[in-house]
């Protein structure tokens, strides 16, 4: 059985209008998938509506199971099942809370650690995400983090409590490219080592296919084409899927000529 | 915190200190009783009545030493009163459902477009005229700015990642507003309060002014400013001593409020001038270093914080400069 799996999944909001419409897909356990689309193409309130954390005003028609529970009708007690990763790395930590706290915080909840544990544990979390300084990072603020240490330190929150499912929303888009291919790297690395599944929503297709096997590609808010990325990017099927990967061929092309110059 | 900031605290401490030095002394030691009249009317200062007499020749610094006590306690009370309501209400109204939202808000934009002194009227009428009406009118009217406030600033905090974070991690709903919500909104809130405590004292003054504050023979600030009008020509000093100590406390309080905000907001607490400090990384571990959560109140931050990242990820913050401007009214 799938880790997760979403049926049929629409979101609407009060009038009515459907702004994710006939969504499915399955992640099973330890797998890699992708939902790729511009913005506004219901990427990221299919993560939500997983999460059962639509904003108010939305609701999710459906079946949206994960880890056996009825993320629609009964969307409590995940827990540890799932974790989410943002895009936004200055908005995704409390600008008060040390790094340490706030990495604490689910420990100390969901794993019941206390103390001593919980120091060593948030020190360990801190070094999975290759953050040298440990001990300084815990102790520092959001604001006295560079960006890329910032989505580190959201990156070790999610999956400090070794969740089965890992979402990602966009979680380079707000980084500066060497930065971008580190946070990959290590997302990669993370999900490998601890057979974590994964969920990585972004718009970019190269950037999807660093990290992701499977994909759906999302457009208007209902899934346009389905499939293997690396067959995507070969044989795209639907014209949307297409524009996005000539858009991204063509960059690459620019980029040649740059370099050729 | 940066050197300016520091001097606002300093200067609004001492001028706080100043009025609050003169009230504790006004229950230990009194120049005359207050209702002593025996140095003629309208004595000029000096000699045995400093700041001389009134027109029916109280002692003027007994009376301002005095009212310093009901100023005090007006900005005391009327700040529990409205911090205590507004901030529920705003809280309650940030949480809301949509319909319900709504409806606070209107039921917030009348309550704070109706005048102070008409509700303070209103309230009068009802129990007659006192010191406790005085603060109660006053508190319910800022609490109506506290809790628009509130409101707002709560919305800006619920909308971030970092609250989806914790609902994902199951956290429940009490504990994200206590570690979450109410840390990043209290700096604003704190300021606004300090802020609305001065305006208080003016509005206390006022209500005395005009006879709906603190009944005869109290003396209250406003009081003695309405007793001066008819004299001022003849004796200054009964118009000039309470104005001057209104200014005094005012200000005081809102440099005080401008320099604590900065104590209690970490992004600005780690803000430096050019040169910054040298970075901590080598600072010898203090016996609690590891831990998470050890650097809450200490002294030493680490690492010199860059001063252009600091804005966005500072706590909640009124980005509509209109609406900070109507926040000053109370």
């Amino acid at each position: 059985m799938s880790l997760l799996s979403v049926d049929g999944l629409a979101v609407r909001d009060r009038a009515g209008t459907a702004l994710v419409e006939n969504v499915s897909f399955e992640v099973a356990a330890g797998d890699r998938a992708g939902l790729i689309g511009e913005s506004g193409s219901g990427k990221s309130l299919t993560a939500l509506a997983v999460l059962g954390l639509l904003p108010p005003g939305l609701t999710a028609t459906g079946s949206v199971r994960l880890d056996g529970a009825d993320m629609i009708r009964a969307p409590r007690g995940h827990g540890t099942a799932a974790t989410v990763v943002f895009q936004e790395p200055l908005t995704a930590l409390d600008p008060l809370m040390t790094a340490g706290r706030q990495i604490a915080g689910p420990l100390r909840r969901l794993r019941g650690l206390r103390g001593a544990a919980l120091r060593e544990a948030v020190r360990s979390a801190l070094g999975e995400v290759r953050l040298t300084d440990t001990d300084r990072i815990a102790r520092s603020y959001p604001h006295q983090l560079s960006g890329g240490q910032r989505q580190r330190v959201a990156i070790a929150m999610a999956v400090a409590c070794r969740p089965r499912l890992l979402i990602a929303d966009e979680p380079t888009t707000a980084l500066d490219v060497t930065v971008q291919a580190e946070i990959l790297d290590l997302l990669d690395r993370i999900v490998t080592t601890h057979g974590t599944a994964l969920l990585f929503i972004t718009h970019d297709l190269p950037v999807a296919a660093r990290v992701i096997r499977h994909t759906h590609v999302l457009r208007h808010g209902r899934v346009v084409e389905s499939g293997p990325i690396t067959s995507l990017i070969a044989a795209p099927e639907h014209p949307y899927t297409r524009t996005l990967v000539d858009s991204a061929r063509r960059f690459d092309a620019a980029l040649e000529r740059t370099g050729r110059a | 915190m940066s050197r300016r900031r520091s001097l606002h605290l300093a200067l609004g401490l001492l001028l706080v200190g100043v009025i609050a030095a003169g009230v504790l002394l006004s229950y230990v030691w009194l120049p005359f009783a207050p209702d002593d009249t025996s140095g003629g009317r309208l004595a000029p200062p000096g000699g045995d009545h400093l700041l001389g007499t009134d027109k029916l020749g109280r002692d003027l610094f007994t009376q301002l030493l005095i009212g310093g006590r009901i100023a005090i306690g007006t900005a005391l009370g009327a700040v529990a009163v409205g911090g205590l309501i507004g901030v529920t209400a705003g809280l309650l109204a940030g949480f809301a459902t949509r319909w319900l939202d709504d409806a606070a808000a209107v039921v917030l934009d009348i309550l704070i477009a109706f005048p102070t002194l008409l509700l303070a009227m209103l309230i009068v009428a009802g129990t007659g005229a006192s010191l406790g009406t005085a603060i109660l009118a006053i508190g319910i009217a800022m609490a109506a700015v506290v809790a628009r406030l509130t409101r707002v600033l709560v919305k800006q905090v619920l909308a971030r990642d970092y609250i989806t974070a914790a609902r994902v991690a199951g956290i429940s709903w009490p504990r994200i507003v206590l570690s979450h919500v109410l840390p990043n909104i209290a700096p604003t809130v704190l300021v606004n309060l300090a802020l609305q405590a001065g305006l208080a004292v003016l509005a206390e003054a006022s209500l005395s002014y005009l006879g709906l504050g603190t009944p005869p023979p109290n003396a209250s600030w406003g009081r003695m400013l309405y007793e001066a009008q008819a004299t001022v020509l003849a004796a200054p000093a009964g118009a000039l001593a309470p104005g001057i100590a209104l200014v005094v406390l005012v200000v005081g309080v809102n440099l005080t409020a401008d320099g604590l905000r900065d104590l209690t907001d970490p992004t600005r607490r780690g803000r430096r001038g050019s040169g910054g400090r040298p970075d901590s990384a080598g600072r010898p571990g203090s016996a609690g270093a590891g831990r998470p959560g050890s650097a809450g109140a200490g002294a030493g931050l680490p690492g010199a914080a860059d001063p252009a990242q600091v804005g966005p990820a500072g706590p909640a913050r009124l980005a509509d400069p209109t609406l900070d401007t109507t926040l000053g009214k109370s």
